[in-house]
């Protein structure tokens, strides 16, 4: 926390002199409703959260690699949840480990790929790239991250509660998330997750709604939506996928309140537990089940496509080169965001659905890789005779790519219902999801943090360490999840506190330890990029107000650019985005900002036509004063 | 252990003040060798050779790495499937292995393969080429004709797995709860199942099942909490519920996996074809046995939830069910919930331990097990 005042008195300083109405400083850096400020808050929150989880995936890691380790050393931060046993040897509380899983997941998904990323980056890059004064509704954003921060504060509170946080993993299936005497994690801890969870709804629609409003209406002159980076159109899907699935969560998590607390049986029917017959009868947990995958499904989609859009940005000025293919990348997108909502099934294909709807889902879970493989080949072509610069954020964007396919691949095996009989729950799931949307999407995150850091702050991130942060991430993180297939394949089930119980489970002790050793070294890893980042918002290099030679609108703005984001006016949009060594141009990169008519050397014939039409677009008039 | 981790988080301080050391010194080179642009802060610097060899690098060594952990670990993989659709989507999982790994391969290559070729070079004519119709097409259809083919052949044994159980399968009622599994036969004497209706179960009173024993049917049922026995090459329906939260049938080994789902009862139907002796044969393990597990979250001991398989000879397992002995004989307290009209036609498996010689006469229609339930309510 004291980081996050130190960040915000420094930018105090930095932006004192440039402001015309001064606003105090808790309207300013606290309760703001400038978006360049949210998306640190975001940023930040997000951060912060990325590395509670992560540490917490250390201590169920250390259980499963060394499930005879004496733990007695964790004891005086994890308190009573270890226990010694007659020899004095510490042991983790199973139904902790299950906390730990469920919090761990929860935490990932929700806090910090979910508000993390989309909250940190189609807040900054919305309003820049499109070149608005601002979000459609500042006061909204506000209340969208403080409503975030509530729900993320409750969420806290659950870790520290006698009985534990939730434990029925981030699924919170019913009944076991539904009966208090089920489960420890199952009294206050899933009271305090469900109110969490609805805040946290309630916060991601107020961000979602006004991302696609401010997209829609608030582009600066000639900003057609086909000149609109492909960071913005996937954040304006993602938006989309958030608005329409959300709710549908919401509903799940209120039937799931009414189950636990007011008696009423959505999803409970036919229970007998602790000697009692319950008189809850005609529920169904297969319920609770579609209603969550429907939020589920597009989840990973909310969670994978902005760092998919953030990529397509990176790779491109840094391969000096346009994006390949940028309206097959814009359909393939709307494709995933489509296909998105009618997969949800596959989740569920040993569930006991009928096994016709298996086949659905199967067909149009296999449908989806079509566009997702589009995706990367287009990718791929974007380095073809580029002339590509590895910064750190090119790096981690092309680690994305490799996670994408490489986790991607193995989708295509789990969204089989007949191969998935076998590998459905078990730790080839696990490593199949932490690539694809897991890792991939952390690293999206990541990349652009080191693409657009000179824009939020003014400075510069330390390359040699970003170098170093990435290649032990990288390799760090396919020697935790490439092994882990294996032990999938083998048949390991996943949330499991150990296995040795099992003869069949009693193989691959090697494996785990060594998964185990590279996700310490991982995680440490990124102490080197926390270091970085700290480092660089104080002391960084100075940065220039376009330190890539990028071409999207957020570069003309100052270094640091002030409320309402450009001094004058907000500059008109003429070209795509991507005039990457263009043949003819002096430099190898023109901003959308230029008019064709002022670059006469490397028009193509057809943009030599759209020259007439820049008086036209000059002359529109747009409102785009600030309302307050 | 500590020990280890202590050693790991003091070599990890280290390196980062050592990292943190020499981010100075190569900061001030860097300002140094600076020219040209000034504000051209995202200028290729002197590692930008490296890491595109490096990513290149990488990929080498790691298909190095791939191959050969995978021979290294391969001989654990799928643990040897012991039922015949095992062995189909056995087939289908190592086809289908197959044709990621290609893909796998192929794009990762190109990946770091242009990485390598295409890294920043100052002479170098960036080709400005934006879109191509026809290979969008192509690497649209591609992928689209295999998935189809991958999808078809998915379907088709999709489909006959989770066909209709034949008449003539064994059943077996598996009931999952609050850390175990039961399993319950129709006995020797009818072969019909007894009605269950979760509001009889008791566990103090012995009848964790449920079972009605106002229902003749189950007076000759058994059940069993440690051993499941099914017969070799023949079909073997299993009828799954749970009485407390989900939990879900796994057996690795028969390649089966089904949610226990309470309040709807599920089923799953194979055929096992290699008896526990011809696995221990096979696998020269003479303790070899077949497990079952769960594989949906129930709560704290989720992991240890163990049913031993035992998969038997068809006379052997007849042999087994005749030597169980029904709920009734194990605990004749239970002859109290038997209403007064049927206390005769129970009394001889509380009275004996011989199998019974009177034939309990057959109900005609054959009833699922859920349907039964219903009745009750």
């Amino acid at each position: 926390m004291s980081a996050v005042s130190q960040v915000e008195v420094h930018e105090h300083s930095e932006h004192a002199h440039e402001e015309h109405h001064e606003l105090g400083f808790i309207r300013k850096y606290i309760f703001s409703e400038d978006h360049k400020v949210i998306a640190k808050q975001y940023l930040i929150s997000g951060i912060v959260w990325a590395l509670l989880g992560a540490f917490m995936s250390l201590v169920f890691r250390l259980q499963l690699g060394f499930p005879d380790m004496d733990m007695a050393w964790m004891k005086p931060f994890l308190g009573d949840w270890i226990s010694l046993d007659d020899k004095g040897l510490g042991k983790l509380d199973p139904n902790f480990y299950l906390a730990l899983v469920t919090m761990h997941g929860t935490i990932m998904v929700f806090f910090v790929l979910t508000a993390g990323l989309s909250g940190t980056f189609s807040n900054f890059l919305i309003p820049l790239q499109i070149g608005a004064r601002d979000m459609a509704s500042g006061f909204m954003n506000m209340l969208s991250y403080w409503i975030f921060f509530i729900s993320s504060v409750i969420m806290f509170v659950s870790l520290f509660i006698k009985t534990g946080p939730a434990g029925g993993s981030w699924v919170i299936y019913p009944p076991l998330s539904a009966l208090k005497e089920a489960n420890p994690g199952s009294g206050d801890g899933m009271t305090l997750w469900l109110v969490s969870m609805a805040l946290f709804i309630v916060s991601s629609l107020l961000g979602g709604i006004n991302y696609v409003t401010t997209v829609i209406n608030l582009r600066t002159k000639g900003m057609s939506m086909d000149k609109l980076p492909l960071t913005i159109w996937a954040f304006t899907f993602t938006a989309v996928l958030g608005i329409l699935s959300f709710p549908v969560l919401l509903s799940a998590a209120l039937l799931l309140i009414f189950d636990r607390s007011f008696g009423t049986s959505f999803y409970l029917s036919d229970i007998y537990i602790n000697g009692q017959a319950l008189p809850n009868q005609g529920g169904s947990p297969i319920l609770f089940q579609h209603l969550f995958w429907f939020l589920g499904h597009p989840e990973v989609y909310i969670v994978i496509l902005p760092a998919l859009g953030l990529t397509s940005e990176i790779i491109a000025t840094n391969s000096r080169k346009p994006i390949f293919g940028y309206k097959a990348m814009i359909f393939s997108m709307a494709g995933i965001m489509f296909l998105a909502f009618i997969v949800w099934a596959h989740h569920m294909f040993v569930t006991g659905m009928n096994p016709f709807l298996g086949s659905v889902f199967m067909l149009l879970t296999l449908i989806i890789a079509v566009p997702s493989a589009v995706k990367g080949f287009n990718y791929i072509t974007t380095l073809w005779k580029g002339n590509i610069i590895f910064t750190p954020a090119m790096l981690f964007a092309i680690g994305l790519v490799s996670f994408f396919i490489s986790g991607g691949l193995t989708g295509i095996i789990l969204g089989n219902s007949a191969l998935d009989i076998q590998l459905h729950d078990t730790y080839f799931v696990v490593a199949h999801f932490h690539l694809v949307m897991g890792s991939a999407a952390i690293f999206g995150m990541l990349a652009g943090v080191y693409h657009w850091f000179p824009k939020m702050f003014g400075r510069m991130m330390n390359n040699a360490m970003g170098y170093i942060h990435f290649w032990i991430t990288f390799i760090g993180v396919y020697l935790v999840f490439f092994p882990m297939h294996y032990i999938g394949i083998a048949g390991f089930p996943r949330r499991y506190y150990q296995w040795s119980g099992f003869e069949t489970f009693n193989t691959y002790m090697d494996l785990n330890a060594f998964i185990t050793i590279a996700a310490i070294i991982t995680v440490f890893a990124q102490i080197v990029f926390i270091l970085n980042f700290v480092y660089s918002i104080f002391w960084g290099k100075k940065a220039t107000a376009n330190p890539w030679k990028s071409n999207t609108l957020e570069w003309t703005t100052p270094i640091n650019p002030g409320h309402g984001n450009w001094p004058g006016e907000i500059p008109t949009v003429y070209r795509w985005p991507y005039d990457y060594s263009k043949p003819g141009a002096p430099d190898d990169f023109i901003p959308q900002n230029v008019p064709f008519s002022a670059t006469p050397e490397s028009n193509l014939p057809e943009e030599n036509e759209l020259i007439e039409k820049e008086e036209e677009i000059n002359s529109i008039k747009f409102d785009t004063s600030l309302h307050d | 252990m500590t020990l280890l981790i202590a050693i790991l988080s003091i070599l990890f301080i280290v390196l980062t003040f050592m990292v943190v050391s020499k981010t100075q010194a190569i900061l001030k080179g860097l300002t140094k060798s600076e020219v040209e642009d000034s504000e051209y802060l995202g200028a290729p610097d002197k590692f930008n050779s490296a890491n595109g060899v490096g990513l290149f690098a990488f990929w080498i060594i790691s298909i190095v790495g791939i191959v050969w952990s995978f021979v290294a670990y391969k001989k654990d993989f799928l643990p040897e499937a012991s039922s015949v659709h095992g062995k189909e989507t056995d087939y289908w999982f190592w086809v289908s292995m197959i044709v990621i790994m290609i893909g796998f391969f192929i794009v990762n290559t190109f990946l770091f393969l242009f990485s390598y070729l295409y890294r920043h070079n100052k002479n170098r004519k960036v080709t400005f080429y934006t879109h191509n119709n026809n290979l969008e097409i192509i690497w649209t259809t591609v992928p689209a004709i295999v998935m189809a083919g991958l999808v078809f052949s998915g379907l088709r044994v999709w489909t006959k797995i989770t066909s209709e159980a034949p008449a003539n399968a064994e059943q077996i009622d598996i009931m999952g709860k609050q850390f175990g599994w039961t399993v319950r036969y129709a006995g020797v004497d009818d072969n019909q199942f007894g009605k269950y209706n979760y509001k009889l179960m008791d566990d103090a009173g012995g009848n964790p099942m449920g079972v009605d024993f106002s229902d003749p049917n189950s007076f000759d049922d058994f059940s069993n909490a440690s051993e499941m026995h099914i017969p070799k090459g023949k079909p073997v329906l299993l009828k799954i519920r749970a009485r407390d939260v989900l939990h879900s049938v796994f057996i690795p080994h028969m390649r089966v996996k089904m949610d226990a789902v309470p309040g709807m009862p599920t089923k799953f139907w194979f055929v096992a074809d290699k008896s526990t002796a011809d696995m221990r044969a096979e696998l020269g393990k003479p303790g070899f046995n077949y497990e079952i597990a769960c594989t949906e979250i129930c709560g704290r001991s989720h992991f240890g939830m163990k049913l031993l398989l035992v998969v038997d000879e068809p006379a052997d397992y007849e042999k087994w069910k005749k030597s169980q002995k029904p709920l009734l004989t194990e605990n004749p307290d239970l002859l109290n919930k038997v209403p007064d009209n049927l206390k005769a036609k129970a009394q001889k498996y509380v009275a004996s331990d011989e199998p019974a010689e009177e034939v309990v006469p057959e109900v005609v229609a054959s009833r699922v097990l859920g349907n039964s339930n219903k009745v009750l309510k």
